[in-house]
């Protein structure tokens, strides 16, 4: 059933920053050199205000790139031509719309006959767990459902890229495990291009292929951290993921830097 | 003397009447009897109104106020019961309501769309917003007289004073909210592929609705009073023409009557807004499920 949805859908796209730099008025928020493979999960995880946000806006759209250039698939489009799409931390989604409304509202920008969006819509919503809760208005959800509903509107886009803005920031532990084991779970059904911008070092850890660490703004490149063994349930009781995690914090300041024996940046 | 706005002032209660709080009939612990105790608070001072009213008149008191040419409650009742049957006075009622309709249905389409282009655009902005300032101080009963000489009939011109009364609190509010409109809305909608018509249709007009109905239940205010000064000064039909009428003929239980009905039609155009106010920003989370 699901698989009309994705059968649509290309895999990931590959994405690529040449030299890409980004300014803000009062000066560069942004400048790096980055290639990602069509299907990882890339994961940006930096100071706070240091321009990782604006590195996803850039990709999607909604930022100008001062320098540079960004690819996707190989072509200098962006936004939704390219297939990226977003998904925000706060409430992006329209609150006088019920989750059903606002996940069709997608369709149809998408240009979705009327009589395709309702099948694909219900689809939508049972991948997220949320059927039940079709006809509930944003404000009778939680939050961890707002942010279900936001990724099925998302999804609804077909992008070939995902950028996600710590969607999940803002929810409790619990929940957080949930989406992430979702993200996973429709990840490995889709196979998107993730670049996924997060201020937890766990949660980058569990979810990425990369960890690319960023200096305090203009946001640079200070180190990317290849994950030992990628979303492996028992990741967090190996003994590299507490390295890992340590080299990490480090680099943002936090603790001494281990002495490792390669540092390829 | 008071002068005629004033006295219209004084003659529509209703125009912004909010409707009774709910909050004092909370039921529940306090058991049936203090509920309806709290239920009958309201209407205390309405019952003791009336009552004062009544016996002022009764006994024609004179104490620096006169009340010995003021109407008893019972005279204007009488007076309300015979003109609602003739057809006269409900040809003036429809006549007022008409105006009200058209000019306040104007102003909102007008008011709407103005406010939204400068909120929106820059040359809208720098175009319209100057010549806004300029004509919103000046109020609408002051253009009486123009537009007797501009319309061609009265009735376009009663209709010209509401619209141009009702006009800015619509403009003012939608212009308002297009600055408080969360970005992260417009931005979702683009990289889902939005065009600025998908924007402006899907986004801007839904988010905006809340201030914009407030702009609206403001505007049925003002419209009322504007709508009824106009007919007192310049109509031919109209409820406001028709209370100045009974004014000029001695009828002073129609004039009150008058100012009555005036009260009644504006408490009830004011309370339609509220309630398609409510049903189009259901989505608010101060709204009830």
């Amino acid at each position: 059933m699901s698989s009309a949805v994705v059968a649509s859908t290309d895999a990931g796209a590959p994405v690529e920053l040449d030299k890409m730099r980004i300014d803000y008025a009062d000066g560069p928020a942004a400048h790096l050199d980055l290639k990602v493979s069509p299907g990882e999960i890339v994961m940006l995880l930096g100071p706070s205000g240091c321009g990782k946000s604006t590195i996803l806006r850039a990709l999607a759209g909604l930022q100008p790139i001062a320098a540079g250039a960004a690819r996707i698939d190989g072509l200098v489009r962006l936004g939704p031509e390219a297939h990226c799409a977003m998904v925000f931390q706060e409430d992006a989604l329209l609150p006088w719309r019920t989750a059903r409304r606002n996940v069709e509202f997608a369709l149809a920008l998408r240009g979705v006959p009327r009589r395709e969006r309702k099948q694909l819509v219900l689809e939508l919503l049972d991948q997220v767990g949320l059927t039940p809760f079709a006809d509930h208005l944003p404000k009778q959800l939680s939050g961890g459902m707002r942010q279900r509903v936001q990724l099925a509107r998302t999804l609804a886009a077909e992008p070939r890229v995902l950028l996600m803005d710590e969607p999940f920031g803002a929810l409790d532990a619990q929940t957080r495990l949930d989406m992430q084991e979702l993200l996973i779970s429709v990840w490995r059904q889709r196979r998107t291009t993730i670049l996924f911008v997060t201020h937890d070092v766990d949660e980058a850890l569990l979810l990425a292929d990369r960890v690319v660490v960023l200096t305090p703004r203009p946001a640079r490149i200070a180190r990317i951290v290849a994950v030992a063994h990628p979303r492996d349930p028992d990741a967090q009781l190996q003994p590299e993921f507490g390295l890992q995690g340590k080299e990490i914090l480090a680099l943002l300041g936090h603790g001494q830097l281990p002495p490792t024996e390669d540092r390829k940046d | 003397m008071t002068t005629t706005e004033e006295r219209v002032l004084q003659a529509v209660p209703g125009a912004e009447a909010p409707p009774v709080e709910r909050a004092l009939s909370s039921p529940g612990r306090g058991g049936r009897l203090a509920a309806a105790a709290a239920r009958s608070l309201p209407i205390v001072p309405i019952v003791g109104a009336v009552l004062a009213w009544h016996l002022l008149t009764t006994y024609d008191v004179i104490a620096w106020l006169r009340f010995d040419k003021v109407p008893g409650p019972l005279d204007v009742f009488h007076s309300l019961r015979v003109q609602f049957e003739t057809a006269e006075f409900r040809q003036h009622v429809v006549s007022s309501l008409g105006r009200i309709l058209s000019g306040f249905a104007l102003a909102s389409l007008v008011g709407v769309v103005v406010g939204i282009g400068i909120g929106r655009s820059k040359v809208v902005a720098a175009l319209l917003r100057p010549l806004i300032e300029i004509a919103r101080p000046i109020p609408a009963i002051a253009l009486v007289p123009l537009a007797i000489l501009l319309f061609p009939t009265s009735e376009q011109g009663i209709i010209f004073i509401t619209f141009f009364a009702a006009v800015f609190p619509v403009t003012v509010a939608t212009m308002h909210a297009m600055k408080t409109l969360p970005l992260v809305w417009m931005d979702a909608a683009s990289t889902l592929g939005a065009n600025r018509r998908q924007v402006l249709f899907h986004i801007v007009l839904p988010g905006a609705m809340p201030a914009i109905f407030s702009g609206l239940s403001v505007s049925m205010g003002v419209a009322w009073i504007c709508v009824v000064s106009a007919e007192m000064i310049s109509g031919q039909f109209g409820v406001g023409y028709w209370t100045w009428m009974s004014y000029s003929l001695l009828d002073y239980a129609g004039v009150v009557a008058g100012m009555l009905t005036i009260g009644a039609l504006g408490f009830t155009t004011s309370w339609l807004i509220e309630r398609l106010g409510r049903r189009v920003n259901r989505w608010l989370p101060g709204e009830a499920r």
